[in-house]
């Protein structure tokens, strides 16, 4: 299908692109480690496990944002967007794309992140796992959304954690509930439903944040 | 300027004045006291129906953005940012009243386990964020585009936050408010809806007057420019 041709070509663009030049992931993988160390130290001691669960929420989605921020800056520097734009393919494949690449990043990261944290913290179970790859759907669903909107503003850098940060709010708490609760059932379903929901509109709606 | 069936501004100004005054009749001089709560459950005739009035006017942001989009309408984007700017000022109002409420009954201005007080904080932030964006855009179909975006973001937000904050919490909400309730009827009832028809009203004129000095703005700029 066209379609999903056009996307994988996107996408394939993305990766090699960071293959290349790697400035995104070892930036992430540095951050998430490093905001690891900075939590074992504000964690007091004999604080409980479910504390530093919580944490492993904040150093995920603190990542995520240091890597979205990057996701659009070639896009802006080399006006790569006008072409896109341009080019006769649906708008929302340059999301679904660029989506698809930032999941990556994003889960490389973890790859080495959730190993970490089981050293320095606790164990991690299955569920919180699970929770990981739904919550990184969201994120980057939502995310590239509004970086896209963002680098298109007068403030750029500085708006992203501004718009991304309330609509992670829900993504946060499934996340932390799945890490700490015995059954994390509804927990699971309702970031599948997060993500369903916010695909969604972020499918249906992109082309109206690249095009004037 | 405005639709011919539209009513005129200045008759709605004084509906919403005559409805608010009644409200605040009912209220406090008809209004019967609640048994467990006493004089200060009368709050909560205020706090929900300006919380109810707030989703209404994020309801009607969304509306006109979703009409900005799919019909191109170009009175939609002033419209729905007035829209929006009226349900901040609305959810302000519903953290001050929840946080007066919050204060009275239990010795805390904020409280965690009340489910509305932190869907409008999240609210607030997720609208404060709306304004940044608009402001960092220059006027033009691009700043029209990202505003009704981020508009039907919101009302997304609004169940999906409620949800979140729901399976979060540990404590349960007191529900004062189940409307068929045997502590909820006669007096109550009536005052909780003339309060509620009251603030809807109020907001519409607010609405109306700030879209009417909007528009008057932008036609001096206009006529400036020419």
């Amino acid at each position: 299908m066209n379609y999903v041709a056009d996307v994988r070509a996107l996408a394939r663009k993305d990766l090699l692109l960071e293959l290349r030049a790697r400035d995104t992931l070892p930036a992430m993988l540095l951050f998430v480690v490093a905001t690891f160390v900075v939590f074992h130290f504000s964690l007091p001691a004999h604080s409980s496990q479910l504390a530093a669960s919580g944490l492993l929420w904040v150093a995920i989605v603190f990542t995520a944002l240091l890597g979205l921020g990057r996701a659009f800056v070639p896009e802006r520097e080399q006006h790569v967007l006008d072409g896109l734009v341009l080019a006769p393919c649906d708008r929302s494949a340059i999301w679904l794309a660029k989506g698809i690449a930032t999941f990556a990043f994003l889960g490389a990261a973890e790859v080495v992140a959730l190993p970490v944290f089981a050293l320095f913290f606790h164990g991690i179970g299955i569920a919180t796992v699970a929770a990981v790859v739904l919550a990184d759907v969201g994120i980057c669903a939502v995310g590239t959304f509004l970086g896209a909107m963002a680098v298109a503003t007068r403030a750029r850098d500085l708006l992203l954690p501004l718009l991304f940060l309330p609509l992670a709010i829900p993504i946060v708490v499934g996340g932390v509930g799945a890490s700490v609760v015995s059954s994390p059932g509804r927990y699971i379903w309702f970031l599948a439903l997060y993500d369903v929901v916010f695909g969604v509109l972020c499918w249906a709606t992109f082309e109206y944040v690249v095009t004037e | 300027m405005g639709r011919s069936y539209r009513i005129p501004l200045p008759a709605l100004a004084a509906a919403s004045l005559a409805l608010v005054t009644l409200a605040l009749v009912l209220v406090f001089y008809v209004a019967p006291n609640d048994a467990s709560q006493g004089f200060s459950q009368r709050i909560f005739y205020f706090h929900v129906s300006i919380a109810l009035t707030a989703y209404a006017c994020f309801g009607a942001g969304a509306w006109k953005a979703l009409r900005h989009l799919w019909k191109r309408d170009p009175r939609a984007d002033l419209e729905s940012y007035v829209a929006v700017h009226q349900g901040v000022i609305f959810g302000s109002l519903v953290l001050l009243t929840g946080s007066i409420w919050a204060k009275i009954s239990w010795g805390h201005w904020w409280l965690w386990s009340e489910d509305e007080l932190v869907l409008f904080l999240v609210l607030f932030l997720f609208y404060a964020a709306y304004f940044m964006l608009r402001f960092s855009v220059d006027p033009g179909p691009q700043r029209a585009n990202f505003s009704a975006v981020y508009a039907l973001f919101g009302v997304v937000l609004i169940p999906v936050s409620f949800l979140a904050i729901r399976i979060a919490k540990s404590f349960v909400h007191p529900q004062v408010f189940t409307l068929h309730g045997p502590n909820f009827g006669g007096w109550m009832l009536v005052t909780y809806c003339v309060a509620q028809i009251a603030m809807l009203v109020f907001a519409h004129t607010l609405y109306r007057v700030e879209l009417v000095g909007k528009r008057i703005d932008a036609r001096l700029r206009e006529l400036r420019l020419g």
